[in-house]
């Protein structure tokens, strides 16, 4: 049985939280890149232009991209075989979200009460979903999820008579009705199936998949792509003030479901789609 | 795309001139504030208490900054959602606000308020940061320090880059611009 040490968690999470908020991916860039070409709205274009130059400031000066640093989000992928020494797996990950953001220079938003909104002062808690898989690994995949587009994701339990046809449509609504709200250009993430709480877990998950990587499944492959084509028609173009760039990308997990039910959940991403992963 | 440059405090001319979808490079002072410190002016004005700041003629940007670096200004400081200000909005403009800065939506309240009282909504990108902190030359928290990123900061900004997303005749860019670019 492979052994990790809490101390070895605790620096290794401290930096992927600075690193995602000071260097956007790859996958994100090459998107502006690409969505600066083919837009068609001068105003879009000039938004899309800053967001280059943001990128390549926020990297070049080691400083946040977005001021909302977010929520600390992480999906561990647990070997059974992998046992952690020195204390608890979360506490190791709440310790090192705390030494990034504090040492980083990132903001702290995180509240201790959804009424009395006192902040913690080190943007912890994380949120952390633990998946036990085969092996002896541990693979951290982290998000910094801001709150603008986090407020406009929605779910809704559709009937099973709604069909594909009310799941897109549903889609569309969230998308338009989180408008410029979102920061748009967006990375839409959604789940299908499962039930209440898996739909939106599904949703998240999602979005730590890569820009223009398509699901295996061809049929899920091939509704991701209508979407994007569909919500690029709707009009809302970069940070709302219209365009032909309102996603960037849609991601769809689908699983198992009850027969009476058709759940979907709606977890819209800003473009500052901020992941790191990590293998320990 | 024309871009103008404004100097603030916003004249009763900028303001009339300023047109929805506009692309305004602003200079001057501004105050920042979002949901903490505009619960607690609601409240100090039920009280009585005098408010922070004269808020007649000036503009408040919506944003919650990222701690400074050594040696620097300010952290990265974009505009955060504005939508989430509207409930305090209407009353700050009936007292002479006469432009916000943020991003997103405003209720049918605030734009009736802005059309009313004579004052511009502008969008900054949401975002864009790091970019945006360079046209920061100087802040000094003035108040409510407690609030951490949420205190009230009073900003010198020089070509600071914002669009016109309200303006005082009605003009609203997030419902022309889709308009034009819908393709169902």
């Amino acid at each position: 049985m492979k052994e990790i040490h809490y101390k070895d968690i605790v620096e290794e999470v401290a930096g992927m939280c600075q690193r995602a908020n000071y260097n956007l991916g790859d996958d994100v860039y090459s998107a502006f890149k690409k969505a600066l070409s083919s837009e068609r709205s001068e105003t879009g274009k000039e938004v899309l232009a800053q967001l280059i130059e943001n990128a390549d400031i926020a990297q070049a000066e080691q400083v946040p991209m977005c001021q909302d640093t977010g929520t600390a989000v992480f999906i561990v992928e647990l070997g059974q075989d992998c046992h952690v020494t020195g204390g608890l797996l979360v506490n190791a990950i709440n310790e090192g979200v705390a030494k990034g953001y504090g040492e980083g220079y990132l903001r702290n938003s995180m509240i201790y009460n959804p009424l009395n909104r006192k902040n913690t002062g080190n943007n912890t808690p994380a949120i952390v979903h633990i998946e036990l898989v085969e092996g002896d690994q541990m693979v951290l995949h982290m998000t910094a999820k801001g709150g603008g587009a986090e407020n406009m994701s929605a779910l809704k339990m559709l009937k099973p008579s709604d069909g594909i046809e009310g799941v897109k449509e549903y889609i569309l609504s969230v998308v338009k009705v989180a408008g410029p709200n979102a920061c748009p250009p967006l990375i839409v993430g959604i789940g299908i199936g499962g039930n209440f709480e898996r739909c939106a877990y599904l949703a998240k998950k999602s979005l730590f998949r890569p820009i223009g990587i398509r699901h295996p499944d061809p049929d899920v492959a091939a509704l991701e792509e209508e979407l994007i084509a569909s919500i690029n028609r709707l009009g809302i173009g970069p940070q709302g003030m219209g365009g032909s760039t309102t996603a960037l990308d849609v991601k769809v997990e689908a699983e198992s479901c009850h027969i009476a039910a058709l759940p979907v959940a709606v977890n819209l991403n800003c473009h500052a789609s901020r992941h790191q992963t990590a293998v320990l | 795309m024309v871009q103008k440059k404004v100097t603030l405090p916003l004249t009763e001319e900028d303001i009339e001139s300023l047109k929805a979808g506009d692309r305004v490079l602003l200079s001057g002072i501004v105050y920042t504030a979002r949901d903490a410190a505009h619960k607690r002016m609601a409240e100090q004005e039920r009280q009585g208490i005098p408010l922070p700041f004269e808020v007649s003629g000036q503009v408040i940007y919506y944003t919650g900054p990222t701690p400074a670096k050594p040696g620097e200004v300010i952290g990265s400081a974009g505009p955060t959602t504005s939508g989430r200000m509207d409930l305090y909005t209407p009353a700050l403009l009936e007292k002479g606000l006469k432009g916000m800065i943020g991003k997103g939506y405003r209720s049918d309240e605030v734009k009736e308020a802005i059309k009313k009282n004579r004052a511009v909504y502008f969008g900054a990108v949401g975002g864009a940061a790091a970019l945006i902190s360079r046209s920061i030359k100087s802040v000094e928290v003035i108040a409510y320090d407690d609030l951490g990123p949420e205190a009230i900061r009073k900003m010198a900004i020089v070509d600071f880059p914002v669009f016109v997303i309200n303006d005082a005749h009605g003009g609203d860019i997030y419902q022309e611009g889709v308009e034009k670019y819908r393709e169902q």
